[in-house]
């Protein structure tokens, strides 16, 4: 159990995928810009990478070692189209102002990455755990970025103006600011480490 | 004894110039243009690049002793990025703007890169296009000349851009500055005069200023009108930022190439970039993007402008 706990915890701090792995960054880039869409496209891909942990997990011992690669995207793409289309159903809005960045899931290296390097070769509940854990510090990444770039691109968060009289820095909504705040945190994420060892 | 003696990396020839000293004259030689904003643009225009040169300055001490570094604000380099990007800035911004453009310079521009010497972009420069990123509205408000109660007015290049004609702003008034603009850029006759004294000391080169200069006149001679060879070349050469960027922030030591060769190409690059903008970019003016953009393309110049080894192929 404590094993499985270890599993999950990495994926947040000591090896989360953005800022230490530095995985997944074009959807990273992409998104930011609100906290919301931050959070849906978190879930999204929490939700992808542990239907996908589960299942090469589960048949990791059937897949061919040459066409693994193939076998993973097809798993992942099935994922991903499960959860466009619920997507589209449920929550059309979050699904336009996400666009391509939904169905570009499939080739997002950290779900690739945890199957490459984690699933083929661990049992079902440490896949499990470790799929959340990265689903889940890929998610509380995003929403820090965009909490960052929302606040100070527009001056509010999830739509609440909390600054009366705050003049938004319109360069973070934009790309370059989006490299600017991934930059400097990554520069932060590695200065905390440092000072740990 | 002999091993108390320490030799340091060649050249061993000793010059006067040091950084502090070349960075204090680069000072001296910017007041000129600064004192005829002030004429030009009234008071605010000292008060924002007081702010700017303080904010700089503050940022580098404060970095300074979070880092454990050197502390490197006498030398001079936090000043001159404070007062270019002060001379980048229209006069009448509220002065929170100012602040934070000189803090972004310095921070993000320069001792996130590991301080002066490793910079990749002009720090001035990147503070600018942030402010003009962030803050399109006021840096687009320009103060028309000797109104001092801030009556706004449009740089001559964006009315050109705008595609108004400007009968009555002479090519004098355009060397003289009476025109509206950035702080610093305006008055061509004081920045000259500072250009002639880093001349004359050699403390930079004819080639870029040069090069970027000749460059910008010829395509926009060729391109700028209507028809092939009817541009206003000298109209290009004396508005926008033209001559403050050739001689003050394209020739800056550290993002430029090393060579002459090299130089010659980095100012004919500027020259074109900014030619380019200005004719068929949506920015009024382009002295700052081309900067930036052949700043980052100089590691690649200086790889191949190489000097040959004496002796080798």
């Amino acid at each position: 159990m404590k094993d499985l706990i270890k599993e999950f915890a990495k994926g947040i701090i000591k090896e989360n995928p953005t800022f230490v792995l530095a995985l997944g960054l074009c959807p990273t880039l992409a998104v930011s810009v609100s906290v919301a869409n931050a959070m849906g496209m978190g879930i999204a891909a929490t939700f992808v990478l542990l239907g996908s942990s589960l299942i090469i997990s589960l048949i990791r011992d059937f897949i061919p070692d040459k066409i693994r690669i193939p076998c993973y995207i097809v798993i992942i793409a099935t994922f991903v189209t499960i959860t466009e289309l619920c997507m589209k159903a449920y929550s059309p809005a979050l699904d336009r102002s996400l666009g391509i960045y939904v169905p570009l899931i499939v080739v997002n290296c950290i779900v690739l990455g945890r199957a490459e390097a984690f699933a083929c070769k661990n049992n079902l509940a440490r896949s499990f755990f470790d799929g959340l854990g990265m689903g889940l510090g890929f998610t509380l990444a995003l929403i820090l970025i965009s909490a960052i770039r929302e606040f100070l691109g527009s001056g509010q968060i999830l739509g609440h103006t909390l600054v009366k009289g705050f003049e938004p820095v319109f360069v973070f909504g934009m790309p370059s600011g989006a490299l600017l705040v991934i930059g400097l945190l990554l520069g932060l994420f590695n200065l905390l480490k440092d000072k740990r060892v | 004894m002999i091993n108390n003696l320490t030799v340091s990396d060649s050249p061993h020839i000793h010059k006067q110039a040091s950084i502090s000293r070349i960075m204090w004259t680069v000072v001296i030689s910017l007041i000129p243009a600064g004192i005829a904003g002030v004429i030009i643009f009234g008071w605010d225009a000292l008060w924002v690049t007081l702010t700017t040169v303080v904010a700089a300055v503050l940022t580098e001490l404060i970095l300074g002793i979070w880092t454990k570094k050197k502390i490197t604000i006498l030398d001079g380099s936090a000043v001159i990025t404070g007062i270019l990007l002060a001379f980048n800035l229209p006069s009448g911004v509220p002065l929170w703007l100012p602040m934070v453009g000189a803090v972004f310079s310095i921070a993000i521009g320069k001792q996130v890169f590991g301080g002066l010497g490793q910079n990749i972009f002009n720090p001035a420069l990147v503070g600018r296009v942030f402010l003009m990123a962030s803050w399109p509205k006021y840096m687009t408000t320009f103060t028309q000349p000797f109104s001092y109660d801030a009556i706004t007015s449009a740089t001559p290049l964006a009315m050109l851009k705008a595609g108004k004609i400007m009968e009555h702003i002479s090519y004098l008034d355009l060397f003289l500055g009476k025109h509206a603009g950035c702080i610093g850029e305006v008055c061509i006759l004081a920045l000259l005069i500072g250009a002639a004294l880093l001349l004359i000391k050699g403390y930079i080169s004819w080639h870029i200023p040069a090069t970027y200069i000749f460059t910008t006149a010829v395509c926009t001679y060729i391109f700028g009108a209507a028809q092939l060879f009817r541009g206003d070349w000298l109209f290009h050469i004396l508005s926008g930022g033209l001559i403050l960027g050739a001689f003050f922030m394209a020739t800056d030591y550290v993002a430029t190439p090393l060579t002459a060769k090299g130089q010659l190409i980095f100012g004919m690059g500027c020259g074109l970039l900014t030619a380019v903008i200005r004719i068929w970019g949506g920015y009024p003016e382009g002295v700052a993007y081309a900067i930036l953009m052949m700043n980052g393309a100089t590691p690649f110049i200086d790889r191949y402008t190489k000097c040959r080894i004496y002796g080798s192929r």
